[in-house]
Order: structure tokens, then C-alpha cells, then sequence
């Protein structure tokens, strides 16, 4: 290529997670799932062995999907296809690099490989996606080379109350950042545990510098809604669509809610007829079972 | 989508935006919108929902992904027509071309020999993300249609 051309920017990595807003990125485990996702409106799928609900279930270590499997849903849609990789597990992603997905998503869902350091991202390519709990882990993240951010909810669940959670400490937390004085920003940096200069850069901009997506326990469309109206710019959607009573409808229910999202009438239209959700868990029970998935990797 | 000038349909993914389309019922308004001459700029999965394929805006069909998955995507400095010399930095991801056009469409960017940057009557269309930079001269060139359609209209107001 000539031209001054470049690849791997951090622009065209971010640029593909600008061109997913407004969307809905849905868990497959098989090509005919990712059919059926594209079919009803996804703007990605996200290639897994397992959907969270199933890793929960069953326990065991839950890893990258078999590359077979993946190249299968390559081959099946159009849409990007991202894949999971295990915290810290830079070998898994070098796989999924050379396997040409489209962004990697370094996932708490998987065992974590590394109990204390995460993927250095910015040895990669291909770009990634990673969980937060509060604005502090967002801001890890982006200083290992993220170029998405999304909350991490408490995925398998069907119950949004964790990702709601998440979602309002990012958000409060830019805010507040947003509202600092110069001098004030290396207490902040401190505090969040994050590097000075994206501290600098979120409270400058008043955002993070990169798309804002939603996870962890989406299961209706009102949910996505929520998730929307709370600030997320796109929602993951997991276990909730292919652990319901009827995936292809509720997977188009919860594209027109997240695209539609400040418009309760397309809402409840979207809601009507939709058949079981999935069945949902209560978060106290995993907190005394000490099987809370959002606590890996911060 | 009445008492619009000009109508953007921005990158994405092309089938989300086409199942979109569908879903909202927006294609005889789009439709209503070309058919009076009222300029539309379409960039990367724009430019594939306007082409022969897909709504029929242009008269060319444009290749999906045809610059490969996002590890290909790329950035680069490339001549348009009607911006000046400067070159403009193009951001192309996973990017489709334009495969075939008719004799009426105007080629205003190739890279590597394949079209990025054409104009067929009312439509200005684009394989890359002119919204991905600060350089806004591409953005001028629909600016100017939606100005002058503006202006015609109103001539034949009168």
C-alpha cells in the first residue's frame, strides 16, 4: 500500500466500535445462531463456546471457542465477528488475531489466565473490547490500549441490576472527573488507580475516548431501553436472547428497543408477544456463593 | 423526513441499516426524498444500502468488505476531485468499492484502481468515513449540492 498508507490506528480501531452505536452485539455459539442474529438486526455477533448462563451452569474452566467454530461464523454472516479471550491470555488473543475476527473482547465470562495483569492491547492489531465495573477499571483499561469500553454487568444473570450499576459509576464517575481542576486530576488519577494522562484526556472531553457499550444482563427490551437511557451507546446481549422461549423474535425486539430506545411506544410494541425471557438469578445468592463473575480482573 | 435539504445514511453495517430500513417502514419516505432530486451523501455502508443493489440511487453496485475484515482496514491520503490538490486522509474500514458503475457516474476517488469516491446525480457516495477526521472538505462538496438544490427549488418556487 502506498499513500502514506497506515493500519491498526487507533482511530480505525475505535472507528469500528463508532460504527456499531446504536446497535445491538449479540452472544452465538453456533453459525446457525449467527444467522439468526444477523437476520434480526445485529450490528456484530460475539463467537463462544458457551453463553454465560451455560459457563455459570456448568462450571469448569470456560476458554477461548474452538477456532473451528469460529471460522464457521465468519463464514456464515456478514456482520463483524468478535471472540472472547481469557484476562491476561495473550496467546488465545494472538490466535484470534491470526484468525482474523473483528475486535476481541477481554472477557471476566472466561477463566482468567492472569490474576494480575491484563492483555497489553496495544501489541495487538486487531482491536479490543473490555469490562468495567466503575470508571477506575474503564481508565486501566484504556491505558492497556482498549478501544471500547463495556460495562461488565453480571452476565448469565437476566438480571440488569449489576450493568445498572456499572453504567451509573462510569458515567457519575466522568462527570465528577469532568468537573476537577487541573490540579486536581493526579488525586483523581490516584484514586481510579489509572494512568494521569487518560484521567487528563476523559476530563478534558468529558467522555472516554472511546464507544461506551452496555453488558451483563440483558434479557428484555425494555432492559435495553434502560441501558440506553442510562448512557450506554450500544448493548451486549448474551445469554438473554438464545436462553429465551423465542431467540429470533426477541433478538429483533431488542434492536428495535436499542435503536429506538427514547421511544416506549416502539418499546411496548417491540415487548408484545415475545414469549418466555430467561429464567433470572438473584444476585445475593452468587454473592453467598461467591460465584459473582464481575470480581475477575478489575 | 419532510423539509429536509439533504439526508446523510451513515456507515454502520449495511445489513443492519437494510433490516432498519424495513423494520421502520422508511423506504417510500427515502424514496420520495430521491425522487425529487434532493441530494444524499451515503458513506461505506451508505454507499452499499444506495447502490443498484440495494435501493438503486446510483447506478453502480459496490463490493462488500472488499477491502477485507477489519485487520485490513487502513487509513491513507488520497486525490479527490473537486477539493484541491491537498490530498484528503481517507479512513477505510472494513471497507467496501465500488465493483461496476455506469457511463453517467462520476469517478471523483480510486485507490488501488478500484473507485471510493463517485457522484451520480443527486447522490455523492464514499467507501470511506469522512466524519472520522477534521478535514471537512469532503462534507463541503454535499454542503455545495444541498445549496444549490436549496437554491433551485426555490427559483422554481417563484
Amino acid at each position: 500500500m502506498g499513500h502514506m498508507a497506515e493500519q491498526a490506528t487507533f482511530r480505525l480501531k475505535t472507528g469500528l466500535a463508532e460504527m456499531l452505536k446504536g446497535g445491538v452485539i449479540m452472544d452465538v455459539v453456533t453459525p446457525e445462531e449467527a444467522k439468526v442474529a444477523e437476520d434480526a438486526g445485529a450490528c456484530a455477533v460475539m463467537a463462544l463456546e458457551r453463553v454465560p448462563a451455560d459457563i455459570r451452569r456448568d462450571g469448569g474452566v470456560a476458554r477461548m471457542s474452538d477456532p473451528a467454530m469460529i471460522k464457521g461464523i465468519q463464514e456464515a454472516v456478514s456482520i463483524p465477528v468478535m471472540a472472547k479471550a481469557r484476562i491476561g491470555h495473550f496467546a488465545e488473543a494472538q490466535v484470534l488475531e491470526a484468525l482474523e475476527v473483528d475486535y476481541i473482547d477481554e472477557s471476566e465470562v472466561l477463566t482468567p489466565a492472569d490474576e494480575s495483569n491484563h492483555i497489553d492491547k496495544y501489541a495487538f492489531e486487531v482491536p479490543f473490547v473490555c469490562g468495567a465495573t466503575n470508571l477506575g477499571e474503564a481508565l486501566r483499561r484504556l491505558g492497556e490500549g482498549a478501544a471500547m469500553i463495556r460495562s461488565k454487568g453480571e452476565a448469565g444473570t437476566g438480571n440488569v441490576v449489576e450493568a445498572v450499576r456499572h453504567m451509573r459509576a462510569i458515567t457519575s464517575g466522568i462527570k465528577r472527573l469532568a468537573q476537577l481542576r487541573p490540579e486536581e486530576l493526579a488525586g483523581a488519577a490516584k484514586e481510579h488507580q489509572a494512568p494521569l494522562e487518560v484521567v487528563r484526556e476523559v476530563a478534558a472531553a468529558g467522555r472516554l475516548p472511546v464507544p461506551l457499550f452496555c453488558a451483563g444482563g440483558i434479557a428484555t427490551p425494555a432492559d435495553a431501553a434502560l441501558m440506553m437511557q442510562l448512557g450506554a451507546e450500544g448493548n451486549f446481549v448474551g445469554s438473554g436472547i438464545f436462553k429465551s422461549g423465542d431467540p429470533a423474535r426477541r433478538a429483533r425486539a431488542i434492536v428495535e428497543a436499542t435503536t429506538h430506545f427514547n421511544d416506549p411506544e416502539r418499546v411496548a410494541a417491540a415487548s408484545i408477544g415475545l414469549g418466555k425471557a430467561m429464567p433470572g438469578l438473584e444476585i445475593g445468592d452468587l454473592v453467598a456463593e461467591d460465584a459473582l463473575l464481575q470480581n475477575r480482573g478489575a | 423526513m419532510t423539509g429536509l435539504d439533504g439526508l446523510v445514511i451513515p456507515g454502520g453495517e449495511s445489513t443492519t441499516i437494510t433490516k432498519g430500513i424495513e423494520s421502520a417502514g422508511l423506504e417510500p419516505a427515502l424514496r420520495a426524498h430521491h425522487d425529487q432530486g434532493l441530494p444524499i451523501l451515503g458513506t461505506c455502508a451508505g454507499m452499499i444500502v444506495c447502490d443498484a443493489e440495494h435501493l438503486g440511487f446510483i447506478d453502480a453496485t459496490a463490493k462488500r468488505n472488499a477491502f477485507g475484515r477489519q485487520l485490513q482496514s487502513f487509513e491513507a491520503d488520497i486525490a479527490v476531485e473537486g477539493i484541491g490538490d491537498e490530498p484528503l486522509r481517507a479512513v477505510f474500514i472494513r471497507a467496501p468499492w465500488v465493483e461496476s458503475h455506469g457511463p453517467g457516474v462520476e469517478v471523483l476517488s480510486s485507490y488501488e484502481g478500484h473507485p471510493v469516491a463517485i457522484r451520480d446525480g443527486s447522490v455523492l457516495a464514499c467507501a470511506f468515513h469522512p466524519e472520522l477526521t477534521e478535514d471537512p472538505r469532503f462534507h463541503a462538496i454535499f454542503m455545495a449540492m444541498t445549496t444549490s438544490s436549496r437554491s433551485r427549488a426555490k427559483e422554481e418556487a417563484r
